[in-house]
């Protein structure tokens, strides 16, 4: 090679690469699809600059995300909980491996300083752990056997509600998003979750993360876009079973709107909590109303 | 090999490529591998008599340098650390677990003799699975229910035995490591080997040096175990024999202690039971690890108006049980454990022949080398007999008879040991009603010998005290 071949040859190797940029989508049944609508909406940083366009959701969208749940529900309620604790730790080991990204992409929608989107990540790997390990101790945490006054054998264990659609807090972004996913799913029930605004960035590498992990398709299903523009459609819908209000403002009207929509088939309804602190320790306070109780009665004689 | 006949099996061998041993082992203490200060023993494959390593025998000073490494760990680091980082080294132990679990299966086999396809498909994934499911509890200790302030004893002190190597071990360290203990483990004499291997793992999984300590050795080392003034919890699963002296050796102590001890399980078939399954669940019960199972249908009492077709079946099914290399994946009844066991299994045998009842085998070529013994059953057996009374570890099965639910319960209940029972019927009601009256930690209902790391296993009576598994496994590594 000449010096002038190589000195060409080193000054396009240090000339800056032009990036290749993810398109992002929704998360429905196991696949990434655009929103039906074709509407996208654009995510900007705290200071302006665009980030990217996100697919903007639609009435039509909830729906196919619901049927997905549906679909998906009763295999996921099927597999053992040794199973689906596997899957949610398979998570964690994916978001994990991710954590510099997901950082990064917190960073740039939040704002903020890097060690705080760290502790972020941080905090929802090991909130993804803290569900994987229930999955097999609900029944003994939650059930009993009961001692009915007669010869009969009476056995209380948990069973999953069905199809949960939730409304992801703004912020924290991933750590809002696990925390109200995680819960839902890990006592075999399906969810719709809508991620809203600019969490739909951290949202939909979440899916990826998740379509990585052996969660069956639909099991979890993300929308990105309006909560306004989708939460009352999900809150109506008469095959969801439940519905966390995280992303509603506490005491609005919003919030009181859809809990009188979702009385119609009576839904299971987590109210938003004021100032809630994403970090604090969650306790079963979001398994729990996901749950039914069932009793079994059993005759004990020769 | 071990049956002509209408059924012909090619070998089919697993490769023990994927295990690579050691021509000898040390000591597993504060995270490295030591030299024994005392000699050292052989440990054999079970099969083939070959030698397949020495392993360095523990004694009192090794035990002593055991338990400082293990109090050390558990004052410096252990104990301080919070559950949800504990959590995190024992779901690493799972996965190394599930990683390299072919080689512990192949390693288990030749070490114990079991057959391939129960390490492979029994042991190991119940090991890891054993794990993963205490590593979630390490955080969620409050939520047990036992106390409102649940708090780790402090060194564990674990003895355990040669049936299922590592299932055991897994059954001891993660419940311990969860609650937050570190411990000092002693794995039988004639199978250390996946012990050590998991030493290996502890080592992968970076757990903090001390926080397990392995020390290979015979009964000497165990008792230095179990009598070390350092140790705050004893933990031994083994003979009924062993574990009284291990009761009398802690006596007036402030150590906390499990015993999970020996069994002489009633495995009863009414005669409303489905007996082709029962037929598979009498084979199950009793064959499985070649009956070295604490938990083993070894009495099977039959409804008299169906004892005879039982029977029959039983011995049809009993002709197509295939005894041999431990390795191939075909076999069903691999090698029986050592050469003491199997004196042991003769001897009881030969009294049950000498006391009157009916020994049958079915034909059965033993391999020439190794320690086998075909499956056999004792007909026309009278509860006075011994081997209706003494646990014998192997593949005997004595077959008694009842009438009424009564009788069967009174049979049942007619042993010193309390650890399971079978009940074989297809009216719920019965076996809800028997469940309530058998004296035995552990009742399986038309199924037998099935583990769950959520499910509590422990015995009555002399089958020991204290439960292993599930919520209720975390009482014996907390103080509460």
């Amino acid at each position: 090679m000449s010096k002038t071949a190589a000195k060409n040859a080193a000054a396009a190797a240090e000339a800056p690469r032009s990036s290749v940029r993810k398109t992002y989508k929704l998360y429905i049944g196991g696949a990434f699809p655009r929103s039906e609508s074709g509407r996208s909406y654009t995510v900007t940083a705290p200071g302006g600059e665009f980030i990217a366009n996100a697919a903007q959701a639609s009435r039509k969208d909830a729906r196919d995300a619901v049927r997905a749940a549906r679909s998906a529900q009763a295999g996921w309620a099927k597999a053992t909980a040794y199973n689906r604790g596997q899957v949610l730790y398979r998570i964690a080991e994916m978001l994990e491996e991710r954590r510099d990204q997901f950082a990064q992409q917190i960073v740039s929608v939040e704002g903020g300083a890097s060690a705080a989107a760290y502790a972020q990540v941080d905090a929802a790997v090991d909130r993804w752990v803290w569900y994987a390990g229930w999955s097999d101790k609900l029944s003994q945490v939650l059930g009993s056997a009961n001692s009915v006054a007669g010869p009969y054998w009476n056995i209380s264990s948990p069973e999953p509600t069905g199809v949960v659609a939730v409304l992801a807090p703004a912020t924290p972004t991933l750590l809002g998003l696990t925390s109200v996913i995680a819960p839902a799913i890990v006592g075999g029930n399906a969810v719709v979750a809508v991620a809203p605004d600019a969490c739909a960035v951290p949202a939909v590498t979440l899916g990826e993360v998740m379509a990585t992990s052996d969660l069956p398709g639909g099991v979890v299903n993300l929308l990105t876009g309006s909560t306004a523009e989708l939460a009352p459609w999900l809150a109506a819908h008469l095959d969801v079973n439940a519905l966390d209000l995280a992303g509603v403002e506490a005491g609005s009207e919003l919030a009181r709107e859809l809990e009188v929509a979702a009385a119609e088939n009576l839904k299971r309804v987590v109210r938003p909590g004021r100032d809630h602190d994403w970090n604090a320790d969650p306790g079963l306070a979001r398994v729990k109303p996901f749950l039914e109780t069932k009793t079994v009665w059993h005759p004990v004689g020769i | 090999m071990a049956n002509s006949g209408i059924f012909e099996y090619a070998p089919a061998p697993e490769s023990r490529s994927v295990v690579d041993l050691k021509a000898s082992y040390g000591l597993f203490v504060d995270g490295e591998f030591t030299e024994g200060s005392a000699g050292s023993f052989k440990t054999v494959n079970p099969a083939t008599e070959e030698v397949l390593a020495e392993v360095a025998m523990g004694d009192d000073a090794d035990v002593d340098r055991a338990v400082a490494a293990a109090r050390r760990a558990y004052d410096q680091v252990w104990s301080r650390l919070p559950g949800r980082e504990r959590a995190k080294y024992i779901f690493r132990i799972a996965r190394i677990i599930q990683e390299r679990a072919r080689e512990l299966a192949v390693l288990e086999s030749l070490d114990n003799g079991k057959p391939i396809r129960e390490s492979r498909d029994v042991d190991i994934p119940l090991a890891a699975a054993h794990f993963f499911y205490y590593a979630g509890w390490a955080d969620k200790l409050p939520y047990a229910n036992l106390g409102p302030d649940p708090k780790p004893l402090g060194v564990a002190g674990q003895v355990i035995p040669w049936n299922f190597p590592l299932l055991m071990l897994a059954w001891k360290v993660a419940p311990a490591l969860a609650c937050g203990n570190t411990v000092v483990l002693k794995p039988a004499e004639t199978t250390p080997l996946t012990a050590l291997l998991f030493a290996e793992i502890c080592q992968q999984a970076d757990l903090p040096p001390g926080v397990v300590n392995i020390v290979t050795g015979a009964g000497a080392t165990g008792a230095a175990v179990v009598g070390h003034p350092g140790v705050d919890k004893v933990a031994f699963t083994g003979s009924t024999e062993v574990g009284r002296l291990i009761a009398k050796q802690v006596a007036g102590t402030a150590k906390k202690v499990t015993l999970e001890l020996g069994g002489k399980a009633a495995n009863l078939v009414f005669e409303d039971a489905p007996l082709e399954q029962a037929v598979e669940g009498i084979v199950d019960g009793i064959f499985f690890n070649q009956g070295h199972v604490c938990c083993a249908g070894s009495r099977l009492l039959v409804q008299e108006s169906v004892a005879e077709e039982v029977v029959d079946r039983l011995r049809e099914r009993m002709k197509t049980l295939r005894v041999g290399d431990p390795l191939d994946k075909n076999t069903d009844i691999g090698a029986i454990n050592s050469a003491e066991q199997l004196a042991k299994i003769r001897t009881l045998s030969e009294a049950g022949e000498a006391e009157g009842a009916t020994r049958w085998s079915p034909p059965c070529e033993l391999p020439e080398r190794g320690f086998f013994f075909a499956p056999t059953i004792f007909t026309g057996v009278s509860q006075a007999h011994r081997i209706a009374r003494e646990e014998i570890f192997g593949p005997v099965l004595s077959v008694l008879t009842f009438r009424t639910p009564a009788e069967a319960v009174e049979k049942a209940n007619n042993t010193a040991y309390g650890l399971s029972a079978g009940v074989w019927t297809d009216k719920g009601s019965r076996i809800l009603w028997l469940a309530q009256r058998m004296r035995a930690g552990v009742v399986w209902a038309n199924t037998f010998n099935r583990f769950d790391p959520t499910s509590p296993f422990g015995g009555y009576k002399e089958s020991g005290y204290g439960r292993e598994g599930g919520r209720h496994g975390l009482e014996a590594y907390l103080d509460v």
